[in-house]
């Protein structure tokens, strides 16, 4: 079992690698697409499960369908790709590439808050429609009066957080739970953000918080953290943690028997590497994201992108980004024309099926989002969304073997 | 109590760490700024052998060492001896051998980003309670640290009982005098460059069993290590080791007592301080 | 050699490039001005750093540390504070804190040094951050303004310019002359009475200051301030390397290593997206190897070359550059 996991890497890493040597479709039949994301850099690991692999998948798809259909023709997708190294100035030289040399017809959104920003002002000025997934924010509707031509997926850190205390509420209804509360959260840009919503969140919810501190982004000795946690007695743990973290401080708390009804880690809860390393030890965790693994459609996109990628999606923004290309090609179908300002209005008003369910854009930003999911018999299933439908019952952490 | 067992237990990986580049810097004169993706390679190699065979990491070391003593060997051999040779002075060493090791750096990460690609990886070893005075610690940690234990405690055997380790000691203290004592200077290099390769690649490997790694986390660790043999003095052993307790203790008291968000900010306080008062290093003799 | 002086030849060429360099956004407002931001980022950031770390031989990797203060600054004052005033208040802030390290390092060798500065950047990042968790709302900071790249271009220039005469002024200088007996012998230097330590330190702060004012002058472009991206360490560290590459002996050195290996950088990064990391090893290796002295080294040598067939008795320099 294990053993095979490691040979599709390899594999999936070999074949990704020979990709790019690969020719060309022929000239004027192709749909250019520019993606500019991190391949090295801090992002990397989160990129290489969430971005990439759904981007990969998406064309192959569209392809093996025969293309996208602009007008009367059909046309088969191409992707540029280029590394920005996690690093801004390098998103932007690389956006400029693809609008300006390459030539690309449509731009693939970059990956994470902080590149998506640094590109969205160029982006905007040459009129391509920007649709952000990985970019969790509260100003999306600033934004979206400064960048008319963006559209924001993935949700705001207030539903995020607001969210988390509701499942702690609906747990403490059932009695799992009691008032206490431990959280922690990484001293990053996202973690904090999240911790400020949902503290006060938490209190207003009523319950008590009895031990609070943040760590620095890419620790992993968190044993002092959850020992800490540990001597205040919580009833319930909240972590706003970031990859590494995430699986640093599960793991500690497994260590510690960390006696919670309810146990939230971050981003990366729902990322396949995190029931492989934990198994049946991360059955009741709650976490970042979420979706309904339990639909037809998603049945099948799960099983597609093993095939397709030879790994597992996480159960979070994966499906979203796949999503968001599913989108942008309906709208131009729609559209019929590859003008970006017709494309764009199409965005703004149409509502489009995808494999996380039908998605409409209010205002330019999808209102209806996962917020938190939880482990259930090995699958990550959402149990709070603002209004998404097919929300599980959160239930109870028991122990951790 | 408990802040104390958990930072002696931190150390002892940082002890490794730290040795590997204190023989690379201080014998072999070369700062070597890829030693932490030499520990990352490693990672990844017992995380390899481990998922494929289920061969105990600790097992592991006994093929990941020797592997990592041939490759670093070769890497000075191939790579570094022009260097030396060309090299006028130490100060020229020093910036030909940061420029070719940062080099190295970025080729291998390209290798492992080629190999593994740039996910997050870990896997589960020994991931049980074990109670110490009282409180649990992580058994693969505790294991981790005897196992740092025994491979500081055989260097230092090595260096203070045989007739090579003395070699690489007296080139440590000064390469022209150990060359005009009929040392082969270069031979001791080389070989002390390879040692600090597999004792690097050793920590790496302890380190895989309670670490989430990725290619591209490498230069934490040289930056630990850097700071850990300065602070125990540039080719010295035993404060090596010494700087790895104190900076393992300082990091989990802070984190445990004050804020872990000013966990580095400590580590610098120490570095500091040791500038400050004793520039030569904790064990250090002040050279005239 | 002519009619002209050699410093006259040489103020015109710098003006005219200058000049040429400035015309650039009229032809390309794309992907070029992009390129040539970087191009100009980096050329201030190594040509700042080179003059420092040229005279001294200590290698500098707080380039980072720097540089995010700035975009820092910024970041915290852009809706109150006039950008202009922020740039200034960027390198005020910049040269504090070099001063600092200069004061703690700088007095011991340069090991020290280069591994203190090393995990500067770092210990900057955890402290701004834990500052910011601890007493304000939020890590991110949003800077938009008006400014289009060619105006972060522009500025970039100018203050590249003033960089290079600051260079030139040192040194003319007491500084710069007791920095040059400092570089070739430290212990001559104290001995002729010149205070090696406040000298290293007031050349560390000039450095530091023009750094933080290049991260000031880009915060505009991330649009996003995050601890991660602005104290990125790679920054550091492609600036050493890129400045080695030129040679940072002479001030404009660092230029000549920053244009080609930011080309360099791109065309691999373009090529290869998924080997960037292991192609630049490989080119970078080879840099190392096959163009040890640097750029400058090379042209000095075929300039030595031809100047050879002239006076032959010119030869004895190459060792002394």
């Amino acid at each position: 079992m294990k053993r095979r996991t490691v040979l599709k890497l390899t594999a999936s890493a070999l074949l990704a690698a020979g990709i790019f040597a690969g020719p060309a479709f022929a000239e004027g039949d192709v749909l250019k697409f520019g993606a500019s994301a991190p391949k090295t850099g801090p992002l990397a690991g989160g990129s290489a499960v969430t971005h990439w692999p759904a981007i990969k998948l998406w064309v192959h798809d569209v392809n093996a369908a025969g293309g996208i259909k602009v007008g009367d023709k059909m046309m088969k997708v191409e992707v540029i790709e280029y590394d920005d190294r996690t690093s801004g100035e390098e998103a932007v030289k690389n956006i400029q590439r693809l609008i300006n040399v390459d030539k690309v017809d449509f731009l693939i959104a970059p990956y994470g808050t902080g590149l998506n920003l640094a590109t969205a002002p160029l982006i905007a000025k040459h009129g391509y429609p920007h649709i952000a997934v990985t970019a969790v924010t509260d100003k999306a509707d600033e934004f979206v009066s400064r960048w008319p031509n963006s559209f924001w997926t993935l949700g705001t850190s207030t539903a995020f957080a607001s969210s988390v205390a509701d499942v702690l509420k609906t747990l403490r209804d059932k009695g799992v739970i009691g008032n206490k509360v431990a959280v922690v959260n990484v001293a990053d840009a996202f973690g904090i953000e999240l911790a400020n919503a949902g503290k006060p969140a938490l209190k207003e919810a009523g319950f008590e918080i009895v031990y609070d501190t943040s760590y620095p982004l890419g620790t992993q000795d968190l044993a002092p953290v959850i020992s800490e946690a540990k001597k205040a007695a919580p009833d319930a743990f909240v972590g706003f943690s970031y990859p590494p973290d995430t699986f640093a401080l599960t793991d500690q708390a497994k260590l510690a028997d960390l006696k919670v009804g309810a146990f939230y880690v971050g981003v990366a809860t729902a990322f396949p590497a995190y029931i492989g390393k934990f198994g049946g030890a991360a059955e009741g965790v709650l976490g970042a994201g979420g979706m309904n693994p339990d639909t037809p459609v998603m049945q099948a996109y799960l099983k597609r992108h093993k095939e397709v990628t030879g790994m597992d999606p996480d159960y979070w923004a994966n499906p979203v980004t796949y999503a968001s290309l599913e989108i942008l090609k309906q709208a131009i179908e729609r559209a019929g024309t590859i003008d970006r300002a017709k494309v764009i209005e199409q965005l703004k008003n149409g509502s489009f099926d995808t494999v996380v369910g039908t998605m409409t854009f209010d205002g330019n930003i999808n209102r209806k989002f996962w917020t938190v999911g939880q482990w259930q018999n090995g699958v990550f299933q959402g149990v709070s969304s603002t209004g998404v439908g097919g929300e599980k019952e959160p239930v109870a952490k028991k122990g951790w073997n | 109590m408990e802040i104390i067992v958990t930072g002696v237990l931190l150390s002892g990986t940082y002890a490794l760490i730290a040795l590997g580049l204190t023989l690379q810097y201080g014998v072999a004169r070369i700062m070597n700024l890829a030693n932490g993706e030499t520990l990352v390679a490693a990672c990844f190699a017992a995380f390899w052998i481990y998922t494929a065979t289920q061969v105990n990491p600790l097992f592991a070391l006994v093929a990941v060492m020797p592997a990592a003593f041939a490759l670093n060997w070769a890497i000075y051999s191939l790579l570094l001896r022009p260097l030396v040779r060309r090299a006028k002075n130490r100060g020229m060493l020093e910036v030909d051998s940061i420029l070719a090791t940062f080099g190295l750096l970025f080729i291998l990460q390209g290798l492992m980003q080629l190999g593994f690609g740039g996910g997050y990886y870990s896997y589960t070893f020994l991931a049980v309670p074990f109670t110490i005075l009282g409180s649990p610690f992580g058994l693969n940690r505790v294991v981790a640290f005897i196992a740092a234990a025994v491979i500081a405690v055989a260097l230092y055997l090595f260096l203070n009982r045989t007739r090579q380790g003395t070699a690489i000691r007296a080139v440590a203290v000064d390469p022209v005098a150990a060359g005009l004592s009929a040392i082969n200077v270069d031979r001791a290099s080389a070989f002390a460059f390879a040692l600090g390769g597999a004792l690097t690649a050793a920590g790496g490997t302890l380190l895989s069993t309670f670490y989430t790694f990725d290619a591209s986390m490498g230069v934490v660790f040289t930056m630990k290590a850097l700071i850990i043999v300065i602070m125990g003095g540039v080719g010295d052993v035993r404060g090596a080791v010494v700087a790895a307790l104190l900076l393992g203790l300082a990091e989990t008291t802070v984190a445990s007592l004050i804020d872990p968000g000013l966990t580095l900010a400590a580590t610098y306080f120490l570095f500091v301080l040791t500038l400050l008062f004793r520039p030569q290093g904790i064990f250090g003799r002040s050279t005239a | 050699m002519s009619a002209f002086s050699g410093r006259e030849i040489r103020v015109f060429l710098a003006a005219a490039a200058l000049a040429l360099a400035a015309a650039l956004p009229l032809a390309d407002q794309g992907y070029y001005l992009s390129l040539a931001v970087n191009v100009a980022m980096y050329a201030v950031l190594c040509t700042a750093w080179a003059l420092f770390s040229g005279p001294t031989h200590y290698i500098s990797l707080a380039t980072a540390a720097f540089f995010g203060l700035g975009a820092y600054t910024v970041g915290l004052g852009i809706d109150t504070v006039p950008f202009a005033a922020l740039i200034a208040i960027a390198g005020l802030v910049s040269a504090i804190v070099a001063a600092l390290v200069g004061l703690a390092t700088l007095r011991l060798s340069g090991v020290y040094f280069v591994i203190f500065t090393l995990g500067l950047a770092e210990l900057t990042r955890q402290v701004v951050t834990w500052l910011q968790t601890n007493f304000t709302t939020g890590v991110g900071l949003y800077v938009f303004t008006d400014l289009a790249e060619r105006h972060i271009y522009w500025m970039l220039l100018a203050l590249g310019a003033a960089v290079y005469l600051s260079g030139w002024l040192i040194a003319r200088s007491r500084l710069g002359f007791a920095m040059r007996i400092i570089g070739n012998d430290e212990t001559v230097a104290a001995h002729v009475g010149i205070d090696t330590a406040v000298s290293k330190v007031l050349l560390f702060m000039i450095s530091g200051a023009f750094i933080g004012m290049v991260g000031a002058i880009l915060a505009p472009r991330f649009a996003y301030i995050e601890p991660p991206a602005a104290f990125n360490p790679m920054i550091s560290f492609q600036v050493v390397i890129m400045a080695l590459l030129g040679g940072s002996q002479r001030l404009w050195g660092p230029l000549v290593g920053v244009i080609p290996f930011t080309i360099l950088f791109d065309f691999v990064s373009g090529q290869f997206p998924n080997h960037t990391n292991l192609m630049i090893g490989a080119a970078f290796m080879l840099v190392v190897y096959f163009i040890p002295n640097g750029i400058v080294g090379v042209m000095e040598r075929l300039r030595l070359r031809l100047g050879l067939r002239k006076t032959p008795s010119a030869s004895g320099q190459e060792k002394a550059a």
